[in-house]
């Protein structure tokens, strides 16, 4: 049996493989290389050494995207999560409709991006309008109007994930605690927080990753406007590679240092909070 | 409850097996017919521009293949996105065969990819060879249609505007406005007696949302940057010095204030608004008859006339040109010129490059051709192939070929095509949008336009 399975695994191996080297590995490394040289179509490309990182970091909508996106970034973190446990702690209680608000709070996330950014435009200019502005007056609307819609969007997600880690505490360790003398507070303190921390990880890694490589909704709400002020990381990448003649490499040599930053901060974020989860 | 329930999941995933399975079999059919069909080597792909009439090629392509039995595959690209598409289709293996840049700048990046056009009899089709882009003794892009922008106007309104008894004085028809100044004065007593007119406001929103603001940073400012150049010493035209300034002084800036100005202040948008509204939201308050003019240009018929509801009558659209207050623009026209160059690419098959010529060829000189260019296209084209009668019959062109003609106009040429890339434009437009929303001044609009232009050399 046991010989059986060593011998079909290529089988079974083969078609994720094939999908990770098509759809991941091939793409990534063609993108490194890329980000060295000069192309106006990915199949024909003149090398060119640093040169692309020079000018990437040389350009100021680069410093300041990333300096947009990292408060971005810290601001919804926090509200998303803060909010997403909130609702998962109200709608474990066992009240009347639970499964009802977990659909409702469950569905935005269903929908595409895009399609948010221009919901969201309409709503907030909807408002704006009474101040006789737009979105795109204040780079500050445009950041809240983000934050805004990403909470929308990611809330019921994280929320789920949550939800999930509150229902595995087993019932006698809560029970324990109020034996105890624990008061709510406390029992969320010292029992469900640190029980839910594989929630809690797994939520935030979301949730950071998810700010951090945000495109879609930006593209679509503001576009970057007024200035570029309100241009993201990755919509800042898209537009060095298509808004200037000659620039395809910055743009690649920029998406690189990207998911350099991404990944670095999402690797000490895991394991930050991979040390205070408890084993049981 | 479980058991039938997992069977319908079997039969579900059973049968999204048999779709992947049938897709599979069905292209691997396709691919074989297409290696035996010896038609495939010639088969053309047009990657269009115009959205607007993405259905007349399909239109061309379907009688195309009927009279010679080649495939012409049209794929549109989406309104402001032809890069992007551009880029990501000839980096296929069925790339496209023709496609269009948008100029000298344009041609730079793709210069790569544009066949030498000049032994072809399309070339020769063109009456004015200056207008096509070359370099040494090849030629690369031909222009295939003329287009021209102004300010567009409903004549309707303007002849209620004239007949009113308590006007001014000083400008009797919009045959004497010929100057900025007289422009304002007109524009600026309309507003006065917009309620009687039964307008919003004169002009249009000067539209600003992302994509749509390429009226102001692209069209307009081809106007005093037009005159800049062409005081420029040492080129041939102005288009060349745009090309070879590495720096503007942005001399005419006052100029762009004027109408910029004239734009927004008598318009029926508040300028905090300017930030939402679309080229769309603009044709339509237009159409409806809500404002008496807008800046657009000769393909905007179609849109005007699109509109639902729309209250313009087709003898009453007319054009003028752009008066921004410069000196002797009494003799200055429409801005006419063209940034739609067709280009053939240089890396596909011989066979396709000739039968993608033999299209173009066949499009722009046969009678079959021609009609469709002029009567569904509407394209007022460079070719000589086409005869003086075959011209195209929407308001605008005829408005068009009106002041072509006219003695003592002199047209502004489309010098934008040397604007030196899209970070530019949004910089540009970018200013624009703070200053409409005041917070910034002209000063700076200026100081950031001369900047940009020189970063972005």
């Amino acid at each position: 049996m046991h010989n059986n399975l060593k011998k079909q695994f290529p089988i079974f191996v083969l078609p994720t493989l094939a999908a990770f080297l098509i759809a991941f590995a091939i793409p990534f490394f063609m993108g490194i290389y890329l980000s060295l040289t000069e192309f106006t179509t990915i199949t024909d490309a003149s090398f060119v050494g640093v040169q692309n990182y020079m000018k990437a970091f040389s350009d100021n909508s680069f410093l300041s995207a990333l300096w947009f996106t990292v408060r971005f970034t810290v601001v919804s973190v926090i509200t998303v999560n803060i909010i997403a446990f909130t609702l998962a702690m109200i709608l474990t209680k066992g009240l009347r409709g639970t499964n009802f608000f977990r659909t409702v709070f469950f569905m935005p996330n269903l929908i595409g991006g895009i399609v948010l950014g221009y919901i969201w435009q309409i709503i907030i200019n909807g408002i704006l309008q009474y101040a006789g502005v737009t979105i795109t007056f204040d780079p500050k609307y445009g950041f809240l109007g983000l934050v805004v819609l990403t909470n929308w969007q990611l809330i019921g997600y994280m929320m789920i994930i949550y939800i999930a880690g509150i229902q595995n505490i087993p019932g006698d360790l809560i029970d324990a605690s109020r034996v105890d003398g624990a008061g709510f507070f406390d029992t969320l303190k010292n029992v469900i927080i640190p029980m839910v921390m594989p929630s809690v990880t797994i939520c935030l890694f979301l949730t950071l990753t998810n700010s951090f490589k945000l495109f879609d909704a930006n593209l679509a709400l503001t576009d970057g406007a007024p200035a570029g002020k309100t241009t993201m990381l990755a919509l800042d990448i898209y537009k060095t590679f298509y808004g200037r003649i000659g620039y395809q490499g910055v743009g690649q040599a920029k998406a690189v240092v990207f998911f350099l930053i991404a990944a670095l901060i999402s690797l000490v974020q895991l394991g930050i909070t991979r040390r205070k989860e408890v084993d049981v | 409850m479980k058991k039938l329930s997992s069977i319908f999941l079997c039969v579900v995933m059973m049968l999204s097996f048999f779709g992947c399975g049938k897709d599979n079999t069905d292209s691997s059919t396709n691919s074989t017919s297409q290696n035996t069909n010896q038609s495939t080597e010639t088969e053309i792909y047009f990657l269009n521009f115009k959205p607007e009439v993405s259905s007349v090629y399909e239109e061309i392509a379907a009688k195309y293949k009927e009279e010679t039995g080649v495939t012409v595959k049209v794929v549109t690209a989406a309104s402001d996105t032809y890069e992007q598409t551009l880029t990501s289709e000839v980096a296929k293996k069925d790339a496209p065969t023709i496609f269009q840049i948008n100029g000298p700048i344009g041609y730079r990046k793709w210069a790569n990819y544009c066949l030498d056009l000049s032994d072809t009899n399309l070339y020769s089709f063109l009456s004015d060879k200056s207008l096509a882009i070359t370099q040494g003794n090849g030629v690369y892009g031909i222009p295939y249609v003329v287009e021209a922008y102004g300010i567009i106007y409903n004549d309707d309104i303007m002849d209620r505007y004239f007949e009113l008894d308590d006007r001014q004085k000083k400008v009797n028809s919009v045959d004497e406005i010929t100057n900025f100044e007289n422009l304002r004065t007109v524009v600026e007593d309309m507003t006065k007696h917009k309620n009687t007119l039964e307008i919003d406001g004169v002009f249009a929103s000067t539209s600003f949302s992302s994509g749509n603001s390429w009226r102001w940073n692209t069209h307009l400012a081809n106007v005093p940057l037009y005159y800049e150049f062409k005081e420029a010493e040492g080129f041939d035209d102005p288009t060349l010095a745009g090309l070879g300034a590495d720096e503007i002084t942005f001399k005419y800036a006052e100029n762009f204030k004027n109408i910029f100005d004239l734009y927004v202040n008598n318009s029926g948008t508040e300028k905090g608004l300017l930030g939402s509204k679309s080229i769309g939201d603009s044709m339509s308050e237009f159409a409806l008859g809500k404002v008496a003019m807008v800046q657009n240009g000769t393909w905007a018929y179609k849109e005007i006339a699109g509109v639902e509801g729309n209250k313009v009558e087709e003898d009453d659209i007319g054009f003028l040109p752009i008066y921004t207050g410069v000196k002797g623009e009494e003799k200055q026209g429409l801005c006419i010129g063209t940034e739609n160059y067709l280009a053939v690419n240089s890396k596909v098959s011989k066979g396709k490059q000739q039968a993608s010529i033999d299209f173009l060829e066949w499009l722009f000189s046969s009678r079959e051709g021609k009609k469709y260019v002029t009567e569904k296209l509407e394209f007022i084209s460079p070719f000589n192939t086409f005869e003086d009668d075959e011209l195209p019959e929407d308001p605008l062109s005829k408005e068009t070929i009106r002041w072509m003609n006219r003695d003592g106009i002199t047209s502004v040429p489309w010098i934008f095509t040397s604007f030196p890339s899209e970070v530019f434009k949004e910089e540009l437009s970018s200013a624009l949008l703070e200053y409409v929303q005041g917070q910034t001044d002209w000063t700076s609009v200026r100081k950031r336009t001369v900047d940009s232009w020189k970063n972005e050399k």
